[in-house]
């Protein structure tokens, strides 16, 4: 099946509006949040500049800290593996699993994860994992896949949740209270942690000088997980890397705040070693994030700590969706990010964006996430994944303009054209600007002609 | 003070008015202005494309056109943004004075002629629009995602109209959607971020909605006709250049 492009799959999500209108205004109350979290903290700005610098100079030592890491971690007691890619990532934990014969596997949030497909990969031999973040189980029995990388069924209202509860919970039709539902979840879930053999998590940060990691969770899902199960396999994105543990005063304050206006998550849970009896692993991955480090234009959206908050500032992630990016991480970030895995199938993404800029602004590590965008924008049409049509009209266009004379004489046309047979002009098939917009009105004379004959001595 | 005045090609063609009223707003401050014939358009539209590569042709006549300035000012803060971020040519000395010495209408107003007076009249409700380019890129206003002072370069000149009163949408610096050609290749998105700006004016029941950019304008008003609503657009520049009645 073809994948739609952000474009026709947002078309097809505006077409309910009054859903649209929800989604929009359920995510932009997140956004205020955040701001009314930001104006509780004067130095805010100076937290983000710090952010900025210790994750730029992160990425340019990487290689010193991910070995400091790797040696700490070890001497922890940690079983470190390597991934490049997101198969060895995954044969990784099947290896895992087969080696010590696991038959439950219960796994809190994470984006690494899902960008590596274990879920399906998992499935499609035979093994059933269960995703214990409240809305990632709910996409989960819904056969979907996280449409917000914090938030992963924004796009589900209670009476979505209570019907998926229904069918896989055996829980009341058509009850749609929160307090009902989420009770639901607990108990199924609780019976999940107990009976796990095998915890996988996400990793929020990895701390170089002390080998050990951060995971930050609001539900306490992931410390239900790992201190029940006798495996604990943290995955992990290899520029989750901060250099010391102090430099956590500066992220555990941004990040939740720029993700929800919480002042700190729930529970910021730090492992450094196995406990009796129990095995440790780490899986830092590169997937894709060595060529990312390559790139000049590029590298610093490695610097990304996840806090969505790009994505609630979005005007048009809001009104078109996480599943219209059809990519495991969506947004802004997400369009910056996965152009550099599969830059065709990717092509259509650094355009769904007005380049407002405002998630640059919202960043609390101040990646410039709308100018990366426009340099996208170029990489993809000098790759040649572009129509032709596209590029012709744009080569016409690119023509005319820079010729004085032939300009003048073209606009005069098209204005007398559009005088003379504005129904072409007035066609909702041919022109996507008049299916929901008037057009400018034909005047007879433009600036420069009105110049001319009234100004010009 | 000798002012290049940059007229961008769909104003130029569709909202002549606009290029009239910063003429003789600049004239009423004491410019000395000149139009270069010869000016198309700054590249904007193949650059946001992915096609900068085709702009260099602009470039060129742009920096033909434009030498020999003390300013350059236009009523767009968009094309201004983009002469001031990617505005390249052979000959450097000059596309350097024109990328540091081009100003969008109201940060001139302000900054360079340092305006506290205006003899104009406008005693209608404004709803002011603030376009993301003029905003974000030229910083014309305080932005709501940033720990900042707030101030804002066209309220303050809109504060010195006589007869205007000011409103301001609920989301005070939210995009409207034109976005260049993400307004024809993503419409339905754009056409339903218009929409929603549109709403929050005419629910403070606005006269009109004004903003610093007239390619953010042409879009709401493409909407707010196709809906038959009677809230009309203006640009800044035509209501600042209004003259007591």
């Amino acid at each position: 099946m073809k994948v739609k492009t952000h474009a026709e799959a947002a078309e097809k999500f505006i077409q309910d509006e009054p859903r649209t209108d929800w989604h929009d205004e359920t995510l932009w109350f997140v956004r205020e949040k955040r701001d009314r979290s930001m104006h509780g903290v004067n130095e805010w700005e100076l937290l983000r500049e710090w952010a900025s610098k210790i994750k730029d100079h992160t990425l340019s030592n990487l290689d010193n800290y991910l070995i400091e890491f790797e040696e700490k971690a070890k001497a922890n007691g940690i079983i470190v593996h390597w991934a490049a890619d997101g198969a060895e990532h995954n044969q990784v934990i099947i290896d895992i699993i087969g080696e010590n014969n696991i038959q439950k596997i219960v796994k809190s949030k994470s984006m690494l994860t899902e960008e590596c497909r274990l879920n399906e990969f998992l499935h499609s031999k035979g093994i059933e994992t269960v995703d214990t973040d409240l809305g990632e189980r709910i996409v989960q029995f819904r056969d979907e896949t996280p449409s917000h990388i914090v938030l992963p069924a924004i796009h589900l209202k209670k009476e979505d949740v209570s019907e998926t509860f229904h069918q896989h919970l055996g829980t009341e039709q058509g009850n749609n209270d929160p307090q009902y539902l989420t009770e639901a979840a607990r108990q199924h879930l609780r019976s999940k942690f107990i009976e796990a053999d095998l915890a996988i998590t996400g990793v929020n940060f990895a701390i170089a000088e002390t080998g050990g990691f951060v995971v930050c969770t609001n539900e306490g899902n992931a410390d239900m997980g790992a201190h029940a199960a006798s495996i604990h396999i943290a995955c992990m994105g290899f520029e989750k890397i901060i250099p010391k543990a102090e430099h956590l005063a500066v992220y555990l304050r941004l990040l939740a705040r720029s993700a929800t206006g919480q002042p700190i998550t729930t529970y910021s849970s730090h492992y450094s070693k196995p406990r009796a009896g129990q095995q440790m692993h780490l899986v830092i991955v590169d997937n894709g994030r060595s060529k990312q480090l390559g790139r000049a234009d590029f590298r610093n959206s490695l610097k990304c700590i996840r806090c969505a908050a790009c994505f609630n500032t979005c005007p048009v992630y809001r009104r078109s969706g996480g599943h219209s990016y059809h990519t495991a991480v969506s947004g802004p970030i997400g369009s910056i990010l996965t152009p550099n895995i599969d830059m065709k199938a990717n092509a259509d993404l650094p355009f769904a964006s007005t380049l407002c800029g405002s998630c640059s602004n919202v960043c609390p590590v101040k990646i410039d996430i709308h100018e990366q965008l426009w340099k996208w924008r170029q990489l993809i049409v000098s790759e040649g994944y572009v129509s032709s049509g596209k590029k012709i009209g744009m080569k016409g266009m690119a023509f005319v303009l820079s010729k004085p004379a032939l300009y003048r004489f073209s606009g005069k046309a098209a204005r007398g054209f559009m005088r003379l047979f504005p129904f072409l002009f007035r066609s909702k098939k041919l022109n996507p600007w008049y299916r929901q917009r008037e057009m400018p009105l034909a005047l007879k004379q433009s600036f420069t002609e009105w110049y001319k004959q009234n100004k010009k001595a | 003070m000798k002012v290049g005045l940059f007229i961008p090609c769909y104003i130029d063609q569709f909202y002549p008015q606009v290029g009239i009223a910063t003429l003789q707003l600049l004239e009423k401050f004491g410019c000395e202005v000149h139009f270069p014939m010869n000016q198309t358009c700054c590249g904007q539209p193949m650059a946001n494309s992915g096609f900068a590569a085709l702009s260099a042709g602009c470039d060129k006549n742009f920096v033909k056109n434009f030498s020999g300035f003390d300013y350059i000012v236009a009523p767009s803060g968009s094309c201004v943004l983009h002469i001031k971020e990617h505005l390249y040519d052979a000959d450097e000395g000059t596309a350097g004075h024109i990328r540091t010495h081009i100003y969008e209408l109201t940060e001139f107003l302000v900054d360079v002629l340092k305006v506290e007076k205006l003899e104009a009249a406008f005693p209608h409700k404004v709803g002011l629009h603030i376009s993301c380019h003029g905003q974000r890129g030229l910083h014309l206003s305080s932005m709501s995602e940033l720990m900042e002072p707030s101030f804002s370069k066209p309220e303050k000149l809109l504060g010195m109209v006589k007869g205007l009163e000011f409103s301001k949408p609920k989301r005070p610096d939210e995009c409207c959607g034109f976005g260049g050609t993400f307004c024809v290749f993503e419409e339905a998105v754009s056409v339903k971020m218009g929409k929603d700006r549109v709403a929050e004016h005419a629910e403070n029941e606005v006269d009109y909605i004004t903003a610093a950019d007239t390619s953010c304008l042409m879009h709401l008003e493409g909407i707010l006709k196709r809906q038959g609503s009677s809230v009309k657009t203006i640009h800044i520049s035509e209501i600042l250049n209004s003259s007591i009645v």
